[in-house]
């Protein structure tokens, strides 16, 4: 019973892995571009809510909703004033933008809001049911449930809508797409909006069920690294996969061999697959 | 003005100037930023084979400077080695790992090198703090006085200045030599298209292979020269990902792939580093790190050559200024 529960619990936490990692691999799959900040954009949505919720005193849709326009609007600002300029550079300045950026935004998290680990004030996800002998969390709960919407509707929104056609359409041939009279660099502008806002919310739904600092944008980082790896580069639906599978693990390790040994077994699982299959269990070679 | 002064003469001027500068600047605190300047410039020159010259950004290499540090400590723990000992080990774990690394991740182009890299130190670091063989979180200690010469405990500054400065001129040595010989010209022909060189019949991953082990090879004596002088690793100082960021933001600034950036890079940063640590206090270690992110930035949007590459394009503006 208490496996089911730590499964359970890691699979609700996977869901909002797989939500940021979708960010991550929209931005892989359009412009065979890395960003290395993207575990910032997650801490960033963490302390947007916390920001919104002890100056303007905001519920949860409130929160949610600040951390996604805020991180939409911050990805927009970055495709615009760096990606853009980087991106048909060499490669070295394509990394170290976004590698910057990360070490930037870190940084001045911990100068600003220090290293302590914060946690919401209580909000109204507070308490816990319980589901046939399970006892959750509700802000877990809600965290994973609306975490899997959201990556089924960006999924969606990519294979069933025009503007989806379009993004896969420059991601696919960029001068075929401008000759159909789509416009590349406001679709990749959209993209970028769009994976930091995922991040931005993910940032926000786990502030409401877990405890971070601002050292959490790098460990979030690396898992979404593992999760797209995992998953195949550019596949939203196989980071939902993925992001449930590695939160599976990372749970069941936690509780087999140790907290500390968690981050291991995710970390030698990325660096296997590296090994074994880069193209990742969904990805085309 | 080439006829008046050798061809060479900015080099023998620098080589001249790092020779004397702790007998011009003897005071302590001058002498303890050359010996920090001169191992930032070995690690980031090492970074630089495979960094700069082959393209291939590692944002990983603590791991293989951590493996130099551990080395050499380790084997003092156990068996009271000399740190100096541990150095050939500590490069064959290097050179190891960095086949290990470099195998699955050059068969594939583009961003899998830096992902592997950032993933396998982070992987090692935290594996390391949860050793006990290796100390774990606490790290392990050099002598703490010296048995003999050999374990290089030196009460000044000064032999740790020359032993830093006689390698930082064999390795730029070796660099200057591959620059000119046709494996110089394969790695940059890698770093130009990787596609076209193939197809010129240049073996382009075990270029990148070699490229790598060097360049590891490097790193890890970088790491043993440091416990070999601070007698002390943890996990952190060895494997942490801010090791990496120095190597890479010291060659970027200078010049990634060119010979002197990162003595250049390391000329300018090393002593900006000291000043805000002095300006700012023991906070200050935090800003130190938003300003290494914000000058990467910097050069990666508008100067992604360093600033070799900036002096370059000022000289030509100059030179047509001049000639108009």
């Amino acid at each position: 019973m208490v496996l089911l529960q730590v499964i359970v619990g890691g699979l609700l936490l996977g869901a909002v892995y797989a939500l940021f990692s979708s960010g991550l691999t929209l931005i892989w799959g359009m412009m065979n571009f890395i960003n290395f900040a993207h575990g910032e954009f997650v801490m960033l949505g963490m302390y947007v809510a916390f920001l919104v919720v002890v100056w303007l005193g905001g519920g949860p849709p409130v929160f949610t909703l600040a951390a996604a326009l805020a991180l939409f609007a911050l990805g927009v600002g970055i495709y615009l004033s760096l990606v853009r300029h980087v991106i048909r550079g060499p490669m070295l300045a394509q990394i170290l933008s976004t590698f910057g950026l990360a070490l930037l935004l870190r940084y001045t998290a911990f100068w600003i809001f220090s290293a302590n680990f914060v946690t919401l004030p209580q909000t109204s996800l507070a308490g816990t049911v319980k589901l046939g002998g399970l006892f959750l969390p509700v802000a877990q709960l809600v965290a994973g449930v609306v975490a899997i919407c959201l990556t089924l509707a960006l999924h969606m929104l990519l294979t069933h809508s025009t503007i989806g056609s379009r993004l896969l359409a420059v991601a696919e041939d960029r001068a075929a797409a401008m000759l159909m009279g789509i416009r590349p660099d406001r679709m990749q502008m959209l993209a970028w909006g769009l994976s930091a806002g995922a991040a931005g919310i993910a940032g926000a739904l786990m502030a409401t069920a877990y405890p971070w600092s601002p050292s959490v944008g790098e460990t979030f980082g690396l898992i979404a690294f593992v999760v797209v790896a995992l998953g195949g580069f550019g596949s939203v639906i196989g980071s939902l996969y993925a992001g449930l599978i590695i939160g599976l693990i990372q749970a069941v390790s936690a509780f087999w061999l140790g907290a500390i040994y968690k981050d291991i077994v995710v970390y030698g699982l990325f660096v296997a697959l590296l090994w074994l299959r880069p193209q990742g269990l969904m990805g085309k070679a | 003005m080439k006829q008046i002064l050798p061809a060479h003469w900015p080099v023998i001027l620098l080589a001249a100037a790092l020779l004397l500068y702790p007998l011009i600047l003897p005071g302590a605190f001058y002498r303890d930023i050359g010996v920090t300047f001169l191992l930032a410039a070995i690690s980031a020159s090492a970074w630089n084979i495979v960094g700069g010259y082959a393209g291939q950004v590692s944002v990983g290499h603590s791991m293989f400077f951590g493996l130099g540090a551990y080395a050499s400590l380790l084997f003092y723990t156990l068996w009271g080695w000399p740190p100096i000992a541990g150095v050939p080990i500590g490069v064959l774990l290097a050179v190891g790992l960095s086949i290990v690394i470099g195998m699955p991740t050059f068969r594939l182009t583009g961003h899998y090198f830096s992902m592997a890299t950032i993933a396998v130190a982070e992987l090692i670091r935290i594996f390391t703090g949860t050793w006990n063989f290796v100390g774990a979180a606490i790290g392990l200690q050099g002598p703490a006085t010296a048995r003999g010469w050999w374990d290089l405990i030196f009460r000044s500054e000064l032999p740790y200045y020359y032993l830093f400065l006689a390698v930082l001129a064999i390795l730029l040595a070796i660099t200057a030599v591959i620059e000119r010989r046709r494996f110089g010209f394969y790695l940059r022909a890698i770093k130009a298209s990787e596609r076209a060189a193939r197809s010129l019949g240049v073996p382009v991953r075990r270029t990148k292979m070699k490229a790598l082990a060097l360049s590891a090879a490097f790193t890890a004596i970088a790491g043993s020269l440091y416990v070999i002088k601070t007698g002390f690793i943890d996990p952190d100082s060895g494997f942490g990902i801010l090791i990496s960021v120095q190597m890479v933001i010291v060659a970027a600034l200078g010049g990634a792939g060119t010979l002197f950036g990162p003595l250049v890079g390391a000329l300018i940063l090393i002593p900006l580093q000291s000043a805000t640590n002095t300006w700012f206090g023991g906070g200050g270690s935090g800003l130190t790190y938003i300003l290494y992110g914000g000058i990467i930035v910097l050069i990666a949007r508008f100067e992604p050559g360093g600033l070799f590459e900036l002096w370059r394009r000022l000289r030509n503006v100059f030179r047509k200024r001049l000639h108009a």
